[in-house]
């Protein structure tokens, strides 16, 4: 026969219970307004990019078709699109080594600095705070060819102006200026902190090994032991370099003939401006695709070969 | 191998001095142990002998030569850091290897892809090699070449640390606080490690820690340092048998000293709780003095017995603690003495001997380690100094 | 085995000498390297700014002159500013902008928190999944759902609206990820008191657990204002009316409608819109620096 005597937690399943119910109660309603949101503002427009990708909807019109993977075809096929890939990927292969270069580079150079660290860590950082539709007109006066300082300098130094934003060839180069002028502060805030990570013995050990100059210093300890912040730079910039899209949007809308159409503005063209919504969303899932590839590759990359 | 010499050596620290004139000579081949609590300067000393940290005033000598303007590897000393400073994304090899690298090989036969291009790297590679090699078999972590040091135990990593060190054949070896990081048992068998390999290279060795344990079983002299200055300097047994201050007689030895107040009185003798000593007192009638009694220098006995030629403290047993080889009794003055010692005893206690008791602590004359009223050591406790003042009993005190 | 002479060993072996007045000409020259090349990276960050506030002074007269100087010599500051104040609704644009960033901060917190909350330290059924849809959700970028989302906008007549500006900003996954990791290393012991005491689990939240938070809180304010204040996808696609329209929507709409003419107001205009951000920096910029650090290591 069993009494309470012998059924010492008699009472304590129940409020055991009681609160798992209470937590499940409470967690199910923290976390909903968050999961009606996801699904508005994330899985639901998916679903929908998804279906129109397949279709030739274009706003306004009361039919339309499903054409498989017609758009994808034609996206891939269409010279228009091909070159605004083009474009974004040169765009990004000259913001990435600059941006993470410089940052690398201003962040090492300051690590050191006691007096004036500050000085400069505020100067740098201000392109970041700015807003860059602001700056961009400021830098099309800046760049321009009769009234601008810089091209002002040139002619005073003897040489020919240079049309930054009218010819061709320049105007991706210098749309890249544009955006490593505005990263350079965040990623030098970035480096700042994955230099203070590295314990300050290492370096004086290397020191009493041998290590004598900067460089020495720089390939032995800084660079290795810098590995995951540099491979997080690097991920975060490219990014946000293959997002380009305000200083084409306000400098060059996509000109010289198309020289400057990058991908995010081609997309908006056609989806905002075109109404071609089929097209665009195939044109977005894509973009989505390269997105995606590079947060990949942050996830993977990262983990494997930088830390010890 | 060399001596290494500090001249006048002073730093201060915006103003803040930390280092005080420290002079110091240390023989070559010799095992010097700077001892003391924390920010007392040993630190900063011994990054000022690396080359770490500039001097504000003094000389540096290394063999006899002065190394002020010497940067720190081209001073031909090594260091063992408290954490040992491994670099973490390199092997044990790499680790080990890396200062003859560093100092054979030129920039551009060291950069990662140029080196391929390099034919004498070869040659310089596999010297280096069998040096390395040879090293780790001494410390016996050759089977730990191929790791990296977050896979090794504290004492790997230590024997890693010191490897890195000896490869470089230095004139001296720097080591500032090398066992702090480990836990107690291997502390203790690391400690006789260091002292042989010692004994088996000859190099000189500057030890810097804040266990007197370490450094006075490790050393051949140790440098007592306080605030700034070093207290006394000595082998290990005259730090302990003479100190020459208050501070060093508190910082050596465990448990630690008994300080009891005293005075000159008027016979010239000194004069502990109301009765005298046969010590000689140097200073001038009246003035305070310290008497400082190691506990291992108090027996404890039933309160009525007196021996001839002892002194004894009377009080009353609180507590006592077993440390299983002996023990140490925390015993109470009885009044008009105030305050408690601490008397360590070997082997098991007599059976008197139990908490609450009325104990007589005896102690010999000679045991006596006398202090001026700054804490300086006035009176050799030699024979001489000792006479039996005629009028005075010898017996219990207080 | 270490016996070599001691002055042997103190030669270097290839190196020359160093003498004292050697180290410290290295010393200096390596100093002005440092500086000049900070100095010339600083010339290249701050000439917009200064440029922009220069020209915002200067009269057209100067800006269109063939020679230009550096310092204006009339000083047209009034009429451009003016100019810009009234021909565009400037103030208009920065209030717009605060409303929109305010609104969004605070739904975000709103809805973060909880849910960061719960999936830090709640069981409950469809977490896993929850937490999956929210890593997903941090590779999204909002120029994907963009476009369906503008079409529902548009369908429900809400384009032109706050509503419409704030609106898919109102979930930042980032913000339920980073207060996730914050939430997670709360000790437990202090919510197991405070259950034992009676909280209710949303006082628990809000009274006990968010207080502890502020650091991530106030990083990640700064990181959200700085992100909806200057964004222009977004307000570009739903706003067309330039009452409603956020800063760069704002400039964008002014550049129009001066194309190529009027530098002196363009500039001006671009000072007083980049001025609130560039000023809350100045004063608070350690909390800037530290948040976006702590954003970055996550």
């Amino acid at each position: 026969m069993t009494t309470a005597a012998t059924l010492p937690y008699v009472g304590q399943p129940v409020r055991r219970d009681r609160q798992r119910m209470i937590e499940r109660i409470a967690g199910i309603g923290f976390a909903m307004p968050a999961f009606v949101l996801l699904l508005l503002t994330n899985v639901v427009p998916l679903l929908v990019l998804l279906y129109l990708s397949f279709t030739d909807f274009k706003l306004g019109e009361l039919n339309s078709h499903f054409l498989g993977l017609d758009n994808f075809r034609k996206a891939l096929a269409d010279p228009v699109f091909r070159r605004s890939l083009y474009n974004t990927f040169i765009y990004v292969a000259i913001v990435l080594p600059g941006a993470v270069g410089l940052g690398l580079l201003i962040a090492v150079l300051l690590h050191r600095r006691k007096r004036t660290r500050s000085f400069y860590e505020v100067i740098y950082f201000l392109p970041v705070t700015s807003t860059l539709i602001a700056m961009a007109t400021v830098w099309q006066f800046i760049l321009h060819p009769r009234l601008g300082p810089v091209n002002g300098v040139l002619r005073a130094m003897g040489f020919n102006a240079i049309p930054f934003l009218s010819e061709p060839s320049y105007v991706l180069p210098t749309l890249a200026a544009i955006g490593i002028w505005q990263l350079v502060g965040f990623n030098m805030v970035l480096f700042l902190a994955g230099l203070s990570a590295i314990p300050r013995d290492l370096y004086e050990a290397a020191e009493i090994d041998g290590c004598r100059s900067g460089i020495d210093r720089f390939i032995t300890i800084t660079w290795p032991l810098l590995g995951p912040t540099t491979m997080f730079v690097i991920v975060t910039t490219s990014i946000t370099a293959f997002k380009v899209f305000d200083t084409v949007a306000v400098m060059t809308r996509g000109g010289p003939m198309g020289s400057s159409e990058v991908l995010l503005y081609a997309i908006y063209l056609e989806g905002y401006q075109y109404f071609h919504m089929g097209y665009a969303a195939a044109l977005t899932l894509i973009f989505l695709a390269f997105v995606l590839l590079f947060s990949i590759l942050q996830t993977f990359v990262l983990e494997r070969r930088v830390h010890y | 191998m060399a001596s290494v010499a500090l001249q006048s050596i002073g730093k201060s620290f915006a103003g803040v001095p930390v280092l005080r004139d420290i002079n110091l000579d240390i023989a070559d081949g010799e095992f010097l142990t700077l001892v003391g609590a924390s920010g007392c300067g040993k630190s900063t000393l011994i990054r000022i002998i690396a080359g770490l940290e500039p001097q504000s005033t003094g000389t540096v000598l290394i063999g006899g030569v002065p190394v002020d303007h010497l940067r720190p590897h081209e001073r031909q000393v090594a260091m063992v850091f408290q954490s040992y400073a491994l670099y973490p994304h390199m092997k044990v090899f790499a680790n080990i290897a890396l200062p003859l690298v560093m100092s054979r090989l030129t920039l551009v036969e060291r950069l990662p892809f140029l080196r391929l291009m390099s034919r004498r790297r070869r040659s310089v590679m596999a010297g280096i090699n069998d040096e390395v090699r040879a090293v780790a078999k001494q410390l016996q972590i050759e089977g730990l070449l191929e790791r990296r040091p977050s896979q090794l135990s504290g004492g790997q990593r230590q024997r890693v640390a010191l490897g890195r060190a000896m490869v470089r054949k230095p004139a001296a070896f720097l080591m500032d606080e090398p066992l702090s990081n480990l836990d107690a048992k291997l502390r203790v068998h690391m400690r006789s490690e260091l002292a042989e390999l010692h004994a088996r290279i000859g190099t000189t060795f500057v030890y810097v820690t804040h266990d007197q344990v370490e450094a006075m079983t490790m050393s051949d002299r140790v440098a007592m340092m306080d605030n700034g200055e070093i207290l006394q300097l000595g082998r290990p047994s005259e730090l302990y048998a003479r100190p020459a201050n208050i501070r060093v007689a508190q910082f050596i030895g465990t448990p630690a000293i008994n300080l009891l107040p005293a005075k000159a009185n008027a016979e010239g003798f000194v004069e502990m709780l109301g009765h005298s000593l046969p010590v000689r007192a140097v200073s001038a009638p009246g003035s305070a003095l310290t008497i400082g009694i190691r506990p291992e220098a108090l027996t404890p006995t039933p309160l009525s017995t007196t021996r001839a030629g002892f002194h004894a403290l009377s009080g009353k047993l609180r507590r006592s603690e077993n440390l299983g080889a002996g023990h140490i009794l925390h015993v109470d003055l009885i009044a008009p003495a105030h305050g408690s010692v601490t008397c360590a005893v070997a082997g098991a206690l007599e059976p008197f001997v139990i908490d609450g008791a009325e104990l007589a602590l005896q102690f010999a004359s000679a045991a006596c380690h006398v202090f001026d009223a700054n804490g300086e050591r006035v009176a050799d406790n030699d024979a001489h100094t000792h006479a039996m003042p005629a009028a005075t009993r010898v017996g219990a005190l207080g | 085995m270490q016996n070599v002479e001691a002055t042997a060993l103190l030669q270097p072996p290839v190196a020359k000498r160093v003498t004292p007045a050697g180290a410290l000409v290295r010393r200096a020259l390596s100093l002005l390297v440092v500086h000049g090349i900070l100095i010339a990276g600083a010339i290249f960050i701050l000439l917009p700014f200064v440029w922009m506030l220069i020209t915002s002074i200067k009269s057209p007269a100067e800006i269109f002159a063939v020679d230009f100087s550096l310092w204006p010599k009339h000083f047209s500051g009034a009429e451009n500013y003016g100019r810009a104040l009234s021909k565009v609704p400037l103030l208009r644009f920065a209030l717009n902008g605060l409303i929109v960033c305010a609104g969004i901060l605070i739904v975000q917190v709103l809805v973060a928190v909880p849910c960061a909350y719960a999936l830090a330290k709640l069981r409950f059924p469809g977490r896993t999944a929850l937490l999956a849809l929210v890593l997903m959700g941090l590779c999204i970028p909002i120029q994907v759902p963009a476009l369906p989302l503008y079409m529902g906008l548009a369908e429900l007549g809400l384009l032109n609206t706050y509503f419409a500006i704030m609106m898919p900003f109102f979930l930042s996954v980032f913000a339920i990820f980073l207060f996730r990791q914050f939430f997670k290393s709360y000790p437990d012991e202090i919510i197991h008191a405070a259950r034992l005491d009676g909280m209710s689990e949303f006082e628990i939240v809000w009274l006990i657990v968010v207080p502890s938070a502020w650091p991530a809180i106030a990083a990640f304010a700064v990181f959200s204002i700085v992100a909806h204040w200057n964004d222009l996808y977004w307000p570009l696609i739903v706003i067309s009316d330039t009452n409603l329209a956020t800063p760069p929507l704002g400039m964008m709409f002014f550049a129009d409608a001066e194309t190529g003419s009027n530098y002196g107001a363009l500039t001006a205009a671009a000072t007083v819109l980049t001025a609130p951000l560039v000023i809350a920096f100045l004063i608070a910029r350690r909390r800037f620096i530290d948040g976006i650090t702590m954003t970055g290591i996550k």
